[in-house]
């Protein structure tokens, strides 16, 4: 069976199920007798390996396996749930999310058998505990393996730098920087393996060598490393005046660098294997009988780089398969209801189309038809486009699902208790958007979680709770989605980001003095600028604020960070959503249409005008025993109400915060799900109006700001 | 055509669209008109500018609407049959819809043909009249619509407004 064509929905499911996973799991560490939870992770587990197995995974298929035998234990009541098994079942998750992922790349689930995994399963099973000891041994077996590889390496006298090949560009070039009398090094690089942006790593190496001398070749190509197609290493041939020595500090100062092993290029031996090869090829040409030896001599040579790709494929899980991407389509799940609304209008459109040919091709061709038909299909199609946007709108939800259980392994290797609270999971955003936005997210909330939270210990003093806070909050304000990430911690502390500024050059100790603290705050978005103390495996700001606020700018957004010393800081993303898309309440005031966002309203009143008291030359109503302000919409809008003065009112009551307060309106049309269109600067003197909307009949209704009313 | 092509020395030939205010003719550089619609329902945008005048859809699009008259204080628009939205692209790349009485023609002139105003004659419009085209038909003012900005519009009304007050005072 080919089932290639079912690879996206194979690896859409799994992530699904995986998500799912991690969430039961999680909530099962909470509440160990949750027997539905139990029952969820069962079925998730038991669909899994079902997939795998369908689509000949054999070992993620084992692994799976395992994993639900133990949860079919658990479900039996022969197994009670405790932490050691809720933290072998996240490994196991891990090692699960590694095979999809690199069946997403290579669409080959590789050849880690995990074995030390679905060993520690099934001693779950047969009622061992000693989970420190396998946690340790999985770890030490781990640390060995690149020790080994390095051993080897050694023993064979052989860098990881010397298998780069050089094509004859390159070796001439190097010939020419040889005899200009430059030193030409071999270099190789091994990041962390905890580093999450290696490819912005990877580019301060490349930046912090180019200052110095000049990258003539790097493997994997420089294009590859910046879009991160590479394991944990990489090697490079520098030509510089500089020395070893230099290079290697260089390379050092970039944080998240595990290694780096520098030597000196011969150009002259790779150069004699070069001529080796090719005098072969010549031989070759002379006599047949040479020709064999020198046909096997370059089949090796070309069997060689791919059998080293392999290799590295096999053991790096994240490589790519050398030959080609394997396209996998990116699918976005669709509500039914939306495409039914699209389906409907492409009927309309056909309709409209043959009334146009019908309207065209009639002997009394009247133009007013054909204009009017005109005018249904632009309609149409104006829907048709709102319609397609929509289905390209999904929650933020998506993203942020990971992040509970990534603040869970924070709480364990920080040894911090925090909480992470996360709200508006619901806000739809584009669908490119909510895929980018992940990694800026996620290095926030690490920052928050590293270095924005204190130790247990720090927060009893400080007298705050010992459990510190971190939450995440994603809202629409107007046109934009707004993401905030923060902490109570201990927040920035300016005087500390400015000396260190002046220490590292970036501005001058006068400078310093003249910066206002807003601007010093500033200054941690520059490239490689970090305040940590210790720069730890979990994140080292500086390199990493850098890149969110380079990915955000690239999403036409823009960060902002409120802090408080010792109170904590907030980071502020703020999005453009030119396709949003909110629930609001169509109203009529003096004959225009308004929009009012549904989620800033609290109740609609019905109010008799004999029930408006005067309070402070205000106009007010008693709802419920608390006094609310009235505003008259017609007059903050500049427009003759066409309601009688003594009939009742129709009174929207909205919250701003802890406030609230009640818009007279003349009536109400009804809700609407309404496309958020963005006024542009030339509108934007009217701060009562959020953005507009184009309604179903092509119209325009302006979208009311109630922040800014109230 | 009516451009003045018996002249020696060849300029850029530009085109222009010759919209009528009142009885006054203006030329708009054809390269940056998007679109020219007929008068259509505006939706109004509370508290703005004067000459702001709303709102309309385009292709999808919210596109400000701006009554050209307001701008330059002539009297306000009456629209009939013959009104015509003109939709302009910034240079910013926005679009911006300018009200006129009616649009005449096409009109290709030799960029020698044009004078160029000099600031303190364009005062009166603005900072957008750029030069003045002659042709056979007579007189055709050139505006520059596609730079003009706002910030200037309103400074321009501010000091008016200063100037009314100091009167007043």
């Amino acid at each position: 069976m080919d089932v290639g064509q079912y690879l996206g929905v194979f690896l859409d499911e799994s992530k699904e199920h995986l998500q799912g996973l991690n969430d039961n799991i999680m909530a099962l560490e909470q509440d160990p007798a949750n027997e539905d939870c139990i029952n969820e992770i069962f079925r998730a587990a038991h669909s899994l390996k079902g997939m795998a197995g369908t689509m000949g995974y054999k070992r993620m298929q084992e692994l799976t396996h395992h994993m639900e035998d133990v949860f079919s234990d658990v479900r039996a009541g022969q197994i009670k749930v405790n932490g050691d098994m809720i933290d072998t079942l996240f490994k196991c998750l891990d090692a699960l999310q590694a095979y999809v992922d690199l069946i997403s790349e290579t669409q080959d689930e590789g050849t880690e058998e995990n074995l030390d995994i679905i060993k520690a399963l099934s001693d779950i099973r047969s009622g061992k505990s000693g989970g420190d000891g396998r946690d340790k041994s999985a770890e030490a077996k781990k640390e060995e393996a690149p020790a080994e590889e390095k051993k080897e390496a050694e023993a064979s006298g052989e860098a990881p730098w010397k298998s780069i090949k050089l094509n004859d560009s390159v070796r001439s070039a190097l010939v020419e920087a040889k005899e200009q009398g430059k030193n030409i090094y071999g270099v190789t690089v091994n990041i962390q393996e905890s580093c999450i942006l290696k490819a912005a790593r990877a580019f301060l190496v490349f930046k912090g060598i180019e200052d110095v001398g000049e990258i003539s070749v790097s493997d994997p190509s420089t294009q590859d490393i910046e879009d991160e197609k590479f394991d944990l290493s990489f090697n490079m041939i520098v030509t510089t005046d500089e020395s070893k020595e230099k290079i290697s500090e260089i390379i050092n100062h970039v944080s998240e660098i595990e290694s780096v092993d520098v030597g000196d290029f011969d150009l002259d031996s790779e150069a004699a294997d070069a001529d080796k090869a090719s005098e072969g090829a010549q031989g070759a040409a002379a006599s047949e009988e040479t020709a064999a030896v020198a046909k096997a001599d370059v089949k090796s040579e070309e069997a060689e780089p791919k059998a080293a790709a392999a290799g590295g494929n096999a053991a790096a899980q994240g490589g790519k398969k050398p030959a080609g991407k394997p396209a996998i389509a990116r699918t976005v799940r669709v509500d039914i209801d939306k495409l039914d609304v699209l389906m409907n209008l492409v009927s309309e459109l056909i309709i409209a189309k043959n009334s146009l040919i019908s309207a065209a091709t009639s002997e009394k061709a009247e133009s007013g038809n054909v204009n009017e038909q005109i005018e249904y299909l632009e309609s149409v199609t104006t829907n048709l486009h709102e319609s397609v946007m929509k289905v390209r709108m999904v929650p933020l939800e998506s993203t942020l699902q990971k992040f509970p259980r990534m603040i869970r392994d924070l709480n364990r290797s920080l040894g911090k208790k925090m909480e992470l609270t996360m709200t508006g999971e619901d806000t739809e955003m584009d669908r490119t958007v909510v895929d980018e936005i992940g990694d800026p997210l996620m290095h926030l909330l690490r920052n928050s979680a590293d270095h924005g939270l204190e130790t247990p210990e720090e927060r009893i003093a400080a007298g705050k709770p010992e459990v510190g806070q971190i939450f995440l909050r994603a809202y629409q304000d107007g046109n934009n989605v707004v993401i905030e990430v923060g902490d109570d911690g201990r927040g920035i502390d300016v005087e500390s980001v400015k000396k260190r500024a002046i220490e590292r050059g970036v501005i001058t100790p006068e400078q310093g003095e003249a910066m206002s603290e807003k601007a010093i705050i500033g200054l941690l978005f520059n490239a490689g600028f970090s305040t940590a103390k210790v720069v730890s495996e979990i994140s080292g700001r500086g390199v990493g604020l850098d890149v969110v606020k380079s990915k955000v700018e690239s999403l036409n957004g823009e960060v902002d960070v409120r802090t408080k010393l010792g109170e904590g800081s907030t980071w502020i993303i703020r999005l453009p959503m030119t396709l949003a898309i909110i629930q609001a309440l169509m109203v009529k005031v003096g004959g225009e249409t308004y929009a009012i966002p549904l989620d800033s309203i609290q109740i609609i009143e019905d109010v008799a005008p004999d029930e408006i008291k005067l309070v402070q030359n205000r106009e007010v109503i008693n709802l419920r025993g608390s006094v609310t302000p009235l505003i008259r919409l017609s007059k903050s809008l500049e427009i003759e109400s066409n309601q009688p003065e003594d009939a009742n009112m129709v009174v929207v009551i909205v919250k701003k915060g802890e406030q609230q307060a009640g818009l007279v309106i003349d009536e109400m049309l009804g809700q609407l799900e309404i496309v958020i269109k963005p006024l542009g600067k030339y509108t934007s003197k009217c701060k009562f109006i959020s953005g507009a909307t184009i309604l179903g009949d092509g119209e325009i209704a302006l979208i009311l700001d109630t922040n800014a009313l109230v | 055509m009516n451009d003045l092509s018996d002249k020696e020395s060849a300029g850029e030939l530009i085109q222009y669209i010759v919209i009528r205010l009142g009885e006054e003719q203006f030329g708009i550089d054809i390269r940056f008109v998007d679109n020219i619609v007929r008068m259509q329902q505006i939706t109004r945008v509370p508290k703005v500018q004067h000459y702001l005048k709303g709102v309309i859809n385009i292709r999808g699009e919210i596109v400000p609407v701006m009554s050209l008259r307001l701008i330059m204080d002539m009297n306000a628009d009456e629209y009939t049959g013959k009104t015509r939205i003109i939709i302009v692209k910034m240079t910013g790349g926005d679009l911006i819809g300018f009200i006129v009485d009616q649009v005449d023609h096409v009109l290709t002139l030799d960029s020698n043909n044009i004078e160029r105003v000099h600031r303190d004659d364009s005062k009166k419009h603005g900072e957008f009249l750029s030069g003045v085209g002659k042709y056979e038909g007579g007189l055709v003012s050139i505006l520059d619509l596609n730079t003009l900005e706002l910030e200037s519009l309103e400074s321009r009304d501010k000091e008016r407004d200063k100037q009314l007050l100091s009167i007043a005072d």
